[in-house]
């Protein structure tokens, strides 16, 4: 008995000591020399990969944000949510609210989420013009994980381009143009997914505006 | 769907050519006699001698000590937020039962978060409290797992190795190298790693959009280096900011896989037993297959009533097609399905895509790789956890052809039996007996995101994360109670170490005891046979204790979905 309480007091002097110094080590000297050579070498990215228009902030690129307009592309359905300014307590959908990133969590039994994607798809087939029976993409009409998915399909994207051209009074053909140029195919021809960032895409059709339509070179 | 196929092939092949020279470095850092300075530094501060060796009662007295006072300091850290500087959001400290929740769950390697980061946390509690513990529970696991090891090998010799020296090396000649390039790598893709707590956007339509940033990329990498799982975010690698693209999501499932693969070639290594080495991988692997076999066609086929509803969820060239809800598109299903079966193989609990989600039979895939808990498994810890299952198994041929069990050359004996059937048994009952108790506690619905059997899918996956040490969620579980906080808090504690200091006085044990010559009456274990038995026995003795339970959840609610029953 002797022995162990020895054993044990000449132990606490290294576990207390272990804490403090490791803490010191891996909690704060880790994250700061990370940070500092992170700052040096690649600030945008270090610092959120911000875009900027016009001198201000519009958003992250890698951060999806709603689009409600019929002259937008519309990101995927979100399901954050944020406090509902009449009472604290209860929350309210928000969509794409970067202050706290939120799925769904319904599992694929849940009454609720049968619901909520068949309202979707109806709300999506009308937004674009569809027919009734029309098959709409599954990105479209599910809540990503994150509620901040940047990007969507390519099928997605090619069902709602017709909608945001003929708002526009773009030619299909620039627009299609357009979309061809933001594919993100997959990397190395292998990982992910191809896909479309609805925010850039959306800012080169600003741009594009902007700059009349000879701002896109054939 | 071939060129996902190629995918899976390609990133495991990967795994395996990684595990062989870092499977040799582990081995290196694990028996070297010299010290480093910055080692040597370490050891005067500390007051310990570095060559000393330990006990096996000794080695897991000194990891019980240092883990207790991390995990003060972690909890006084967490509750003392609001005093502490990087707060400009000026977020309180935690409540007790929550900060008690969080310092266990991220001492014990297990991650489970009743929070979300990014409203709860400020960028100093992140680095100082969740980062410094991420890191130290890792070391923990790994330590452990080297001292096991070293037991295995000793003949007539009790000592393990010495807890401070094994713990100094890892941080300073493994963790710490290894992160800082990842975490660079991870910013390069665009993972954050700033000082600032956020920026405000106004949007293309003209809303504010308030972005919360911080320290994430050094988080983030040794949390799945460490396979430790706690997210910056809420969203936890499902946010961008995390897993910013494709190529990093496939860093990520390569970190979690990088130590608990290599660790045994490291033991084939440090036991002059290669082939016995590659025995225990081969079975890591092909129950890691076996289980990306499920959970990848299960979510690619989708979810009937989506179907019914007119959404086409075939995939194609210009779309991932599949159950696509909790899921990010730039991961789509193959991403996904690779990161689900490596998160709950390697006990890490970082989820790219929310597994309430998940459909049924893709759900039941992390539930059973954190019951077996031996898929790889977590920090040093998984290959324990599988030697276990390989001890037993050594027992059960001696008992089929009458002879007495040898495992490594030692005999196996009664005493080590018991301690391992205490190890494999403090799972279950920790598992189901907590959810037994929570199903009956009073007014436990109300805390279900998810009624009908996925709501008791969501309890089960709870204890069976918490005892697991994975961290991993079904999120729509309300989780922030004192009932959940406490109980889940136990569980993580009982799992960590109510496996892990039996299973050190086994390598106690054996130690002590003479290393034999083979003879032709031995059973080789470093055979094909053999892998083929342990990966047997650990589904049978590991898997069926929990068949009851998984027929009450999933395999209930993959009948009531194939039949358009809803809840």
């Amino acid at each position: 008995m002797n022995d162990t309480n020895t054993s044990i007091r000449s132990l606490l002097r290294p576990a207390i000591t272990s804490a403090v110094l490791f803490m010191l080590l891996t909690g704060l000297a880790y994250p700061l020399a990370t940070t500092a050579v992170a700052n040096l070498l690649m600030p945008w990215h270090a610092q959120g990969s911000l875009v900027q228009r016009d001198g201000q902030v519009i958003g992250s690129d890698l951060l999806g944000q709603n689009f409600t307009s019929p002259r937008y592309f519309h990101p995927r359905p979100s399901a954050t949510q944020a406090a509902d300014p009449a009472d604290a307590t209860k929350t309210v959908a928000a969509p794409y609210n970067a202050e706290l990133s939120a799925a769904s969590n319904y599992g694929p039994t849940n009454r609720k989420l049968i619901d909520a994607v068949a309202e979707r798809a109806r709300a999506y087939r009308s937004e674009n013009g569809l027919a009734a029976n029309a098959l709409v993409p599954v990105d479209a009409v599910t809540a990503s994980a994150s509620g901040l998915d940047p990007e969507i399909s390519l099928a997605n994207a090619e069902l709602q381009l017709p909608r945001v051209a003929a708002q526009r009074g773009l030619p299909r053909a620039d627009a299609e143009r357009l979309l061809d140029e933001h594919i993100a195919p997959r990397v190395f021809g292998l990982f992910g997914v191809p896909r479309v960032n609805v925010l850039e895409l959306n800012l080169a059709l600003d741009a594009l505006a902007r700059t009349g339509n000879n701002g896109i070179k054939s | 769907m071939t060129i996902n196929i190629l995918y899976f092939v390609i990133t495991l092949a990967c795994v395996t050519a990684l595990a062989i020279p870092m499977g040799h470095y582990l081995a290196k850092v694990f028996t070297d006699e010299k010290h480093t300075l910055p080692e040597r530094l370490t050891y005067r501060l500390l007051g310990v001698d570095p060559d000393r060796g330990m006990h096996w009662s000794q080695y897991g007295m000194a990891l019980v000590l240092a883990n207790a006072a991390m995990l003060l300091l972690g909890y006084l850290l967490l509750r003392v937020q609001a005093w502490m500087p990087l707060n400009p959001l000026h977020l309180p400290g935690m409540s007790p039962d929550l900060a008690f929740n969080t310092a266990v769950s991220f001492v014990t390697n297990t991650n489970w978060q009743a929070y979300s980061g990014e409203n709860t946390l400020s960028n100093f509690s992140q680095m100082a409290a969740l980062t410094f513990l991420m890191t130290v529970s890792a070391t923990t696991g790994l330590a452990a797992g080297a001292a096991f090891v070293r037991g295995l090998g000793h003949a007539e010799k009790p000592e393990l190795g010495n807890f401070w020296a094994d713990f100094t090396r890892i941080v300073w000649r493994i963790l710490l190298p290894i992160c800082f390039v990842l975490a660079l790598v991870c910013v390069w893709q665009g993972v954050p790693q700033t000082l600032a707590s956020d920026a405000v956007a106004t949007t293309l339509e003209g809303a504010k959009q308030h972005i919360i940033l911080g320290a994430v990329a050094s988080l983030e990498t040794i949390k799945h280096i460490g396979t430790n799982g706690g997210g910056f975010f809420g969203a936890n690698a499902a946010h961008p900011y995390e897993d910013p693209t494709p190529l990093i999501n496939t860093l990520h499932i390569l970190s979690m896989l990088l130590i608990p693969a290599a660790l045994t070639v490291a033991f084939g290594r440090m036991l002059a037993r290669d082939r016995q080495g590659w025995v225990l991988f081969g079975a890591f692997f092909v129950m890691f297959v076996g289980f990306l076999a499920i959970v990848y066609p299960a979510e690619q086929a989708g979810n009937p009533q989506f179907t019914a509803l007119g959404v086409d969820q075939h995939i194609s060239a210009t779309q991932p097609g599949g159950n696509m809800e909790g899921k990010e598109m730039r991961f789509g299903i193959a991403g996904t399905s690779l990161f689900v079966t490596t998160t709950t193989a390697a006990t890490t609990g970082s989820v790219n895509a929310m597994h309430d989600s998940l459909t049924p039979l893709g759900g039941l895939v992390p539930l059973g790789e954190m019951m077996l808990n031996c898929v790889y498994g977590g920090k040093g810890v998984g290959l324990i956890n599988l030697l276990q299952y390989a001890i037993l198994a050594v027992f059960l041929i001696g008992m089929m052809i009458g002879r007495t069990p040898e495992f490594l050359g030692k005999k196996i004996e009664a005493r080590e039996i018991k301690l391992v059937m205490l190890a494999v048994l403090a799972h279950p009952i920790c598992i189901l007996g907590f959810t037994a108790l929570a199903v009956l506690w009073p007014h436990i619905a109300d805390s279900l995101g998810n009624t009908g059997p996925h709501g008791f899918s969501e309890i089960l996956y709870a204890y069976t994360s918490a005892t697991a040490n994975n961290g991993s969620a079904f999120g729509g579980l309300s989780v922030n109670t004192p009932f959940y906080n406490t109980t889940i808090g136990l569980a993580m504690l009982i799992g960590r170490y109510g496996t892990l200091l039996p299973m050190l006085a086994v390598a106690g044990l054996l130690a002590s005891k003479k290393t034999l010559q083979e003879t032709s009456g031995t059973f080789p274990t470093a055979t094909p046979l053999f892998m083929g038995l342990t990966v047997l026995v650990t589904v049978v003795v590991g898997g069926l204790t929990f068949l009851p339970a998984l027929a009450l959840g999933p395999l209930v609610e993959h009948i009531a979905m194939l039949h358009g029953q809803l809840f």
